[in-house]
Formats: C-alpha cells, sequence, structure tokens
C-alpha cells in the first residue's frame, strides 16, 4: 500500500493570508483525527468542509477549515486532506511538522501528480499540464493550462490521429485485402491532398505551440546599446511602472532571467540585468561581442539609442545584426535635441524618455507586437506547451512531410506506410493515449473484410 | 520408451512438426483419426495469401514441406500486391484439395523415422506435471519423451447448421471428446471458438458468363527458393468474382434470428476477419454489395468453394441466399456451409518455445493455440517440432524474434498478448515488415534453420549461392558505369525516363524509384537471374528505409537483450499496477522487450520493472 503523503500546496509561503497543507493517501484521515479538534473527523461526508482546531497537547495551534475527499472520487484517487490555514510561515510549518510526526511523508516534488496519473486518474499530458498550472504565474498561463484539463489539445490531436488512422487503415486494408476491388484503392494522386490538409493542421499546432510556449514561460527581453544611454533608466522604468518584484533566481534557469514584469496577462523577462547595471557605470567600451552573446538568449533585443549623440561604428554594427533579429529600437532621451542622423530599418521604432517615462508602455505594447500576441486570446487557445509535447508535433510534421516528398517521388505505398505510422504514433505520444493493436482494431471497425 | 516424439494430429501443423522431428533423427509417430485426412484443407482451397505466402517462404527456409507441396500441387498462383511495393508483396497459390493432401501422404510416408498411426487420442499420460505419452480411445498408451499437440478444430467440435448442432470435425468426422476435459482437469484453461466455412457449388449448375475471371501471373513463382517451377502459366485454371445483391441482402435479413449465430446457438467467439455474411450486413448496414469468389476446390471434382458466403443460416435459407446470387440461379449446393465450434488452450499458457508452462514436455501448435489458417497453423508446427528435437537434444529452443520472421511475430503476440478470437496473420501486425519480405525468407532465415539443423546441406548451399551472386551483382553494378551515348538516350526517351545527366554507376542508377532491373538489362548485359536482380534492386532502392528499419531493430534489441529472470517475484516489486503485476505473473516474459508488448502493462510499470530488476540482480539484467 502506498505510504500518505503531505506537502504545503500553496506556494507564497508567508505572503498570503491563507495556506494549504494537503495530505494525500490510505492513513490521511487517520492522521488528521490524531491532530484535528473534531475527533469523528474520519465519519464526515467526502467533499465536505469542515470547521476546528489543530490541536497539539491540548493547546489549539490554528483555527483551519478541513476539506475531506474520500477515495477514489479524488485527485490522486487517495483520500486527501486539505486544511486551510490562517496563520503565516511559522504556524503553517508548525502543522506540516505535526502531520509528518504522526506518519505522514513530505512528499517529493510533483508526487501528488504523479500519483494521479499512476492511478489512472490523468493521462500523461493532463499529468503534464498539472505541472504547469501548479506553477502557473499569470492570470493567460493557467488558462492555458486550464485547455489542456478541459481536454482541448487532446480533442485537437485526437482529431488529426483520427484522419492519419482513417487513411492508414484504407491502406492497410487494400494490402491485406487485395482482392477487395469495392473498397477505395489509396493511390497516390488521391492520397495528396489529405496529406496537405494533415500538414497544414499541424504547421497551425506547432505555430500555436510556439505561442503557447511565450506565454507559458515569457518572452525573453535583452536591452543592449552603449553606456550611458539610458539602458539601466529604461530597466527601471519598465519595471517600476508595474511595480514588479525584482527577484534574484539566477542558478534556477541557465538564461539568468533576473527581473519579471507582466503586460497584457505576458510575462515578460528582462535579462542580463546585472551586466546592464554594472557596465553603466563604468566607462568602458560597448562590447559588441558580449551584446551578440545577450542577444543569442533573447526571444527579442531593444538597442537603445541616445536621441541626442551621433551614432558610432560599434551602434552601426549592432544595427546590422538587429536586423536579422526579432527587435526594436528605443530612441532614448527624445525631450533632448536631436543629434541622430535618420536610421533606415524594418525594426520598430519607438521614441521616448526613460528617465521622464514617455513611451514606456508603447514600448511594451510594441513587444508583444512583434511576437504578434496582441490580439491573442488565451482562453481559446488550444495548444502544446511543452518542449516534448512541441517536439513531438514536430516530428511528426516532419514524418508527414516526408510522405509528400516520397509519394511525389512515386514511391510504393508500403514505404509510405512506414512515416506514415510514425506520424501517427508520435501524435498518440503526445496525448499518451495509443495502443499497439489500436490500427488491426480500426481496419475491422471501418471495412468490412472477410471470407 | 515407444517414441520420442509423439505428434497428435496430422494438419498442416502436425505434418511440420512430425516431418521435422523426423528429419533432425528423433524417433515420432504421428497419430491421426484418418490417414486420408492428412495434409488436408477443410476450408479454401488456397495456399499463401498477404502475409501468409510469407510464412510459407519462411517455412520452406527452415526446412518446413508446406511451400514445396504446394509447389506441386497448384493450378493456380499469383503475387498480391506486386504494386503496392516489395514489403508487401505476397504469393497465394490456389491449390488442389486431391494432390495437395497426397503429396504431402507420400513425402511423409518417405520420411525415415516417421511411422503414421491411424487412431484417436482422449488423454495424456501425465507423471508429476510431466508428459510421458499417449492413452487412445481404446485404453492402449503409448508412451513418448515429448507429445506435440496439434488437434485443430477436433477438440469437442460441434457443426452448427441453423439451429442444427451435430457433433463432430469438419466433414462429419469424427471428433476427440474427452482430451480438452483432461487438459483441463491438468491444469490448462480451455476456451471455446468458432470459424466457418461457404458453401459447395457444383461445377456444371454454375452459369460462369455472368462473372468476372481472375486468372493467374504470366510469371512463373515458386514458394519453395529450392524449387525451380515446373508449370505452365497458360494452362492455368481460372477463379470468378461476383458479387451479392439487394435480393440476397433482403434474404438475409429477413431470416436473421435463424441463423446460429444470431439465433444465439453459438458459444464460441469467431474471427473478426472472417466474419459470416450475415455478420457483413449486420455490422455494415450502407454497404449496397459484398464481393463473393468461385473457387475450384480441385481439377479431381467438381466442387467450387464460394468464398465470402459463410454463414451459420439453415439449409432451406442457404439455397435461396445461394440462388439470389446472379449466375448461381441454377445452382447445386453440394456442401452447406457451417459454422465449426472447438475448444482450444489460452495461448498465454505457452512459453515462446511452444512448450506448455504448466505441462512439461507437452508441446502444441495451430488452432489448438488459437489461431486460424493453414499457414500459420504449420509455421508453429515447425516451431514446435524443432523444438522439441532440440529438447531432446539439450540445446536452447529456437525463438524467432518479431525481425526475423512473421513466425516470430506470430508467436510472440500469441504468448505475449493472447488471444481471445481465431488469430489471423495480417502485414499490419508486423512492425517491421519492410524487413519481412517474400524475397529474403531464405536471407533471414537460412542460417537459424543451419545451426538447428532443419536443412539439408544442398539447401543451405542454396542460400550461400545466393548470398554471392547477390554480392557479386552488386559489384559488377557499382564497377561500371553509365555512358550517355545516343543509343542509351534513345533508350530512355523510348520509356520516358529523365536520362541522368551525369555518368553514373548502374547501381546508382538503380537506386533511381522509376528505374527497374527489367530496364538495366537493355542497357547493359547482366550474367544474373530475375531473383538476384529483383533482390539487389529491391536492397538499393530502399536501402534508405531499410537503414532505418534496422535503426528500430537496435532499439528493440537492448531491451531484448534485458532479461528478465524466470524466478522473479512480481509481488515483492512496489509500485506495480495490479493489472501489470497480473499479467506479468501470468504472462512471464522472457525480456523487457516483451514486457512493454503486454497490454495493461503501462511505461511507468516498466520503469518500475527495470528498477527493481537493477536493484535487485544488478549487473544481470542486461547481459
Amino acid at each position: 500500500m502506498e505510504d500518505t503523503i503531505v506537502a504545503i500546496s500553496t506556494n507564497n509561503l508567508g505572503i498570503g493570508a491563507i495556506n494549504i497543507i494537503r495530505m494525500s493517501g490510505a492513513n490521511s484521515l487517520d492522521i488528521l483525527t490524531e491532530v484535528f479538534s473534531n475527533k469523528k473527523i474520519k465519519q464526515a461526508k467526502s467533499h465536505t468542509i469542515n470547521y476546528g482546531y489543530i490541536v497539539e497537547n491540548n493547546q489549539k495551534i490554528d483555527e483551519v477549515l478541513v476539506t475531506i475527499m474520500k477515495a477514489p472520487k479524488t485527485y490522486t484517487k487517495e483520500d486527501i486532506v486539505e486544511i486551510n490555514c490562517h496563520g503565516g510561515y511559522a504556524v503553517t510549518n508548525k502543522i506540516l511538522e505535526l502531520l509528518v510526526c504522526h506518519g505522514a511523508r513530505l512528499a517529493n516534488p510533483g508526487e501528488f501528480t504523479k500519483r494521479a496519473f499512476l492511478n489512472g486518474r490523468i493521462n500523461l499530458l493532463e499529468a503534464e499540464s498539472i505541472e504547469d498550472l501548479l506553477t502557473s504565474q499569470t492570470e493567460n498561463q493557467s488558462s492555458l493550462a486550464m485547455n489542456h484539463l478541459t481536454g482541448k489539445t487532446t480533442k485537437l490531436i485526437t482529431n488529426l490521429r483520427e484522419k492519419l488512422v482513417g487513411l492508414l487503415a484504407n491502406i492497410e486494408v487494400n494490402i491485406d485485402y487485395p482482392e477487395y476491388q469495392d473498397e477505395l484503392q489509396i493511390t497516390k494522386e488521391n492520397i495528396t491532398p489529405i496529406l496537405t490538409e494533415i500538414e497544414q493542421e499541424l504547421n497551425h499546432i506547432i505555430a500555436e505551440a510556439q505561442n503557447g510556449t511565450l506565454i507559458k514561460n515569457g518572452i525573453k527581453i535583452a536591452i543592449i546599446g552603449k553606456p550611458n544611454v539610458g539602458k539601466s533608466s529604461l530597466l527601471n522604468a519598465l519595471l517600476e511602472q508595474e511595480k514588479a518584484i525584482v527577484t534574484d533566481i539566477s542558478g534556477t534557469t541557465r538564461d539568468t532571467i533576473e527581473a519579471t514584469l507582466v503586460h497584457q496577462g505576458i510575462i515578460l523577462n528582462l535579462i542580463d540585468t546585472a551586466g546592464i547595471r554594472k557596465t553603466e557605470d563604468i566607462v568602458e567600451k560597448i562590447g559588441v561581442e558580449k551584446s551578440k552573446k545577450t542577444m543569442k538568449e533573447a526571444d527579442i533585443t531593444i538597442l537603445v539609442l541616445n536621441n541626442n549623440d551621433q551614432i558610432t561604428i560599434e551602434e552601426q554594427e549592432l544595427l546590422k545584426i538587429i536586423e536579422q533579429k526579432n527587435s526594436i529600437i528605443f530612441i532614448n532621451k527624445n525631450d533632448l535635441p536631436s543629434k541622430l542622423e535618420p536610421i533606415i530599418t524594418k525594426v520598430p521604432i519607438i521614441y521616448g524618455s526613460a528617465l521622464n517615462k514617455i513611451s514606456i508602455e508603447k514600448l511594451k505594447d510594441q513587444i508583444i507586437a512583434n511576437f504578434g500576441l496582441e490580439n491573442i486570446n488565451t482562453k481559446n487557445m488550444a495548444c502544446l506547451t511543452n518542449t516534448r509535447q512541441i517536439t513531438l508535433a514536430k516530428e511528426a510534421l516532419k514524418n508527414i512531410k516526408n510522405v509528400i516528398k516520397d509519394n511525389n517521388q512515386d514511391v510504393p505505398i508500403d514505404m509510405l506506410t512506414i512515416e506514415l505510422k510514425s506520424a501517427w504514433e508520435n501524435l498518440g505520444k503526445i496525448i499518451g493515449e495509443y495502443y499497439e493493436d489500436e490500427l488491426i482494431d480500426n481496419i475491422f471497425q471501418r471495412f468490412c473484410l472477410g471470407k | 520408451m515407444d517414441y520420442e516424439i509423439i505428434v497428435v494430429g496430422g494438419g498442416h501443423a502436425g505434418i511440420e512438426a512430425a516431418h521435422i522431428s523426423a528429419f533432425k533423427g528423433h524417433k515420432t509417430l504421428l497419430v491421426t483419426m484418418n490417414k486420408k485426412n492428412i495434409g488436408d484443407m477443410p476450408c479454401n482451397p488456397s495456399i499463401g495469401g498477404t502475409a501468409k505466402g510469407i510464412i510459407v517462404r519462411e517455412i520452406d527456409a527452415l526446412g518446413g514441406l508446406m511451400g514445396k507441396i504446394a509447389d506441386q500441387s497448384h493450378f493456380q498462383i499469383k503475387m498480391l500486391n506486386n504494386s503496392k511495393g516489395p514489403a508487401v508483396r505476397s504469393l497465394r497459390a490456389q491449390a488442389d484439395k486431391v494432390i495437395y493432401p497426397k503429396n504431402m501422404l507420400k513425402t511423409l510416408e518417405s520420411t525415415s523415422n516417421l511411422t503414421i498411426l491411424e487412431a484417436k487420442v482422449e488423454d495424456l499420460i501425465v507423471e508429476n506435471k510431466k508428459v510421458k505419452g499417449i492413452i487412445l480411445a481404446n485404453n492402449q498408451k503409448i508412451t513418448s519423451k515429448i507429445v506435440i499437440l496439434t488437434t485443430g478444430t477436433y477438440l469437442k467440435a460441434n457443426i452448427l447448421i441453423g439451429s442444427e448442432n451435430t457433433k463432430g470435425g469438419p466433414h462429419g468426422e469424427d471428433r476427440s471428446n474427452y482430451l480438452s476435459d483432461n487438459l483441463k482437469k491438468y491444469g490448462l484453461e480451455i476456451q471455446r471458438l468458432k470459424t466457418g466455412t461457404p458453401q459447395r457449388i457444383k461445377a456444371s449448375s454454375i452459369d460462369f458468363s455472368k462473372m468476372q475471371e481472375e486468372k493467374g501471373d504470366d510469371q512463373l513463382w515458386t514458394f519453395s527458393c529450392d524449387n525451380k517451377a515446373t508449370y505452365n502459366p497458360n494452362e492455368q485454371q481460372k477463379c470468378y468474382l461476383l458479387y451479392t445483391n439487394e435480393k440476397t441482402h433482403k434474404i438475409i435479413l429477413d431470416n436473421l434470428e435463424k441463423s446460429a449465430m444470431y439465433g444465439g446457438y453459438v458459444t464460441g467467439v469467431g474471427p473478426r476477419y472472417c466474419p459470416s455474411i450475415e455478420d457483413k450486413l449486420v455490422r455494415f448496414k450502407d454497404k449496397k454489395r459484398h464481393q463473393l469468389f468461385l473457387e475450384p476446390e480441385s481439377l479431381y471434382y467438381d466442387e467450387w468453394y464460394l468464398q465470402g458466403f459463410s454463414t451459420s443460416m439453415p439449409k432451406d435459407i442457404q439455397e435461396q441466399m445461394v440462388h439470389s446470387l446472379e449466375g448461381l440461379e441454377n445452382a447445386v449446393i453440394e456442401k452447406y456451409a457451417y459454422a465449426i465450434e472447438y475448444d482450444a488452450i489460452y495461448p498465454l499458457q505457452i512459453k515462446p518455445s511452444l512448450e506448455n508452462k504448466i505441462l512439461i514436455n507437452l508441446f502444441t501448435a495451430g488452432q489448438i493455440n488459437g489461431t486460424s489458417g493453414y499457414e500459420e497453423a504449420a509455421g508453429q508446427g515447425l516451431i514446435a517440432g524443432i523444438n522439441a528435437s532440440l529438447k531432446l537434444e539439450n540445446k536452447e529452443p529456437l525463438i524467432l524474434k518479431r525481425n526475423d520472421a512473421y513466425i516470430g511475430v506470430l508467436i510472440d503476440d500469441l504468448v505475449t498478448k493472447g488471444t481471445k478470437e481465431p488469430y489471423r496473420m495480417l502485414t499490419s501486425r508486423a512492425e517491421y515488415r519492410l524487413l519481412l519480405r517474400h524475397d529474403n525468407a531464405d536471407l533471414r532465415l537460412r542460417e537459424y534453420a543451419q545451426k538447428v539443423g532443419s536443412i539439408t546441406n544442398e539447401q543451405y548451399q542454396n542460400y550461400q549461392n545466393k548470398l554471392k551472386n547477390i554480392k557479386k551483382c552488386q559489384e559488377f553494378l557499382i564497377n561500371n558505369k553509365l555512358k550517355i551515348t545516343p543509343t542509351i538516350k534513345a533508350k530512355f526517351q523510348e520509356q520516358n525516363l529523365t536520362i541522368p545527366l551525369t555518368s553514373m554507376t548502374f547501381l546508382e542508377l538503380l537506386k533511381r524509384p522509376e528505374i527497374s532491373y527489367a530496364f538495366l538489362k537493355q542497357l547493359i548485359e547482366l550474367d544474373f537471374t530475375d531473383e538476384i536482380l529483383e533482390e539487389v534492386e529491391i536492397m538499393t532502392k530502399y536501402e534508405g528505409y531499410i537503414k532505418k528499419a534496422y535503426k528500430e531493430v537496435e532499439k528493440m534489441s537492448k531491451l531484448e537483450a534485458k532479461q528478465i529472470p524466470q524466478d522473479i517475484d512480481y509481488q515483492k516489486i512496489n509500485n506495480l499496477a495490479s493489472e501489470a503485476r497480473q499479467k506479468l505473473e501470468q504472462i512471464r516474459p522472457l525480456t523487457i522487450a516483451q514486457a512493454t508488448r503486454i497490454s495493461g502493462v503501462n511505461p511507468s510499470d516498466i520503469s518500475i520493472l527495470s528498477i527493481y530488476l537493477k536493484k535487485e540482480y544488478g549487473k544481470n539484467d542486461s547481459k
């Protein structure tokens, strides 16, 4: 039998007014009874909220609401207890300790979801999106994660697989029952429109997925420019206006994201903020090489130029580089007289002032617009949001492209089925619902054959 | 000890099992209820077909009889799926139902170490879960070291026509009444299966002019890679294609409850791919017509087999049904269609060697293992015979992998997934079908055959020669370059082919999808047989695909190499889902690869199992 696990479910420990402690496993209710004021709590109806106190040695620790959810209709399919406690960090931790003392084990990261998955409560895709939900930071992000749970992506992929399996089953029938001339014979010509359609849909799914990734992980922004051009003020202006918390979580990601703000519900991550601040004070060269390196990590680059200054050779070089990239030019200090010669570029240009906070909103809008995300309604978006899923979808697209290419070169149908099957299997792996005899079952459901 | 090996049943499985055991030098007894029924074809008059034709090639490569005898006994042969690519090409022959069994009996009678006995087997001699021989209906005991059961549809068989239910096997033959009950007594689980066969129509009562002709190929073919074709392609017998119509459908639907199936008289589970005509109508209501074929059973009697019209309707309805068909208005039905129910064992009770897990020294093959089809039976029979012999010789059994042969796919499916309906081979069951081709059966299997001693030196030499010639041919095509002369240009233009811009080797030219070896022969003199040229063409043209398939195989071989100790206690592995635990315990897969193929065993269970193996058995698991 599985042991009982416990963890603090809310992650803003000590900040919010309420914290939730979640416990799952066969002994959940027994352990609760040990520490709860109502000793008959075990008889409480499932899916009810119960008022009481957490008690230790007859001392009240906290006034709490306890949610009782009995197996199997719970997230993990095990008995679950959730304690809503009022205290801050110290009290929440005290309760957790108490539960562990009475036999619960501290859960490993993601262990609730793992149990939900292992107990057949959720499929692989849902498991992944619950992880996303648990760690999502903004509203858009969580609605994107919700879409998975309602099975929107699953439906999209399932429809596509349905088309593929229809085609495959037909080909297999042609192969295994060649004498059945009444069945549609799949040929080079009649397979082409179906393949093209599948290709287009996959392209669409992948494009959406890439937007989805941006929404989930945020857009990484590099600010570059020569010293004293106003990078630091721009950084502060961007952050101040949103009253964002400047965090220091280096080491948790490879990309040294150091400051985060939210605009139009999308996370904007400013990278290499330390570099910006440091170089601002020191008179030194612009460091084209270093800028290039920073740009490599970023999804978008903002090149800051000084309206009150001439363009240097290094800046000209940077202008050339950003021409090829997703970028914006921010011409700072537009309150001062212009000494800047006109710039000919495809890159969008924003005139403003970091110090006086002019055009900062406009700059943020432009960032979103550069990704075509300005009108995106994530509530209706069904897309793949993690690397594994996107990789599989891309793999499936590659398979389909190969089939199209080979088909045009008159490669016989038995060879085409190899990559067609791979495409279908790759899509199956995304939703984690694919079994070995699926194709054969489909053949006999769809076609009438036999002696 | 009377014999080393006793084979019970003289059908396609029993023949191969008995023959190969005797060939390998073991004193063998083949027991059949009726000598005349050795090699009998109680259902369709054909050998081969998609996937099945390749199984016949594999049987031949491994030293079996089916291909050789079929080559001597058919009156029409053709290559199916020729245009659909090399991976799915397969031979089918219309075999003569008189000649095939006759040739088979002759071959068996001239096999040394083999005795044939007419008798009915009703029980086994079993001591401490060890099989030591058979007990006949007259209580006579015959002892042996190993028994191979290939009982076909004869275990407690019932013939069903409408509400009529007769005890007996095909052709109204006797059945075994007690053997399956006795197997149950020894601890085996028995299931009840069903299959069926259509009407036989008197030739002189058929109006063939209303039907479409189906001819054999002009090109000569053989199943056996040791045989040269000896028949005249112009003297092949025709088959005919016809269709059901609205009238037929009305008769069937109006009388549905009179059929054994829909009337509730059948308890066995029938195969999805051999549905009766009433099944087809019920399941596919929108289809306006269904295809049927008329095939001659033999050149020596005048009955034709009405393929596609299998039914369990009563005789009077069958008369109406047949007479509603165009060209059969005045047809005389010589034999009515019937369904047959019989006992079989759950194949999860057998090992990949085809030996039983519960009863030691008992092997089973064919329909008793839940399969359907002559070829599927013969393939298993051969493997059972080889492995029974190897056991007597204290050698490791021959276990063909899924990338070795359709026979490997067949047995792996049976012992890993089991089956609850008669199992038929389909090319779609083979994930590596590009590797399991008609043309390379000998290349895939002759080394195995040589190792286990199931072929003659001459047969091995044939294979060696083929290998040598393939290599020679490849070298020749690499060493010779295409020079683009006006004559050569004209040849390309004639066929509407793009003329190469630069000079290239003939092997490079053959890589192009539109260039066949037949065209190559017009450009350069090639001193190789078509067989060799075809092989080289496939290897060249599809090299990329074939390499990819081998990569897939390699991935699986790593899991194939991870053996699971047979004494493993699945109860001790925490966190295994209970369904997975139960399945693993029942099937006891030999390798992690086999475990991944068990339905109900999820990837999470596999990782848990792998982690456990690593923990408990350390280095052993990857040897």
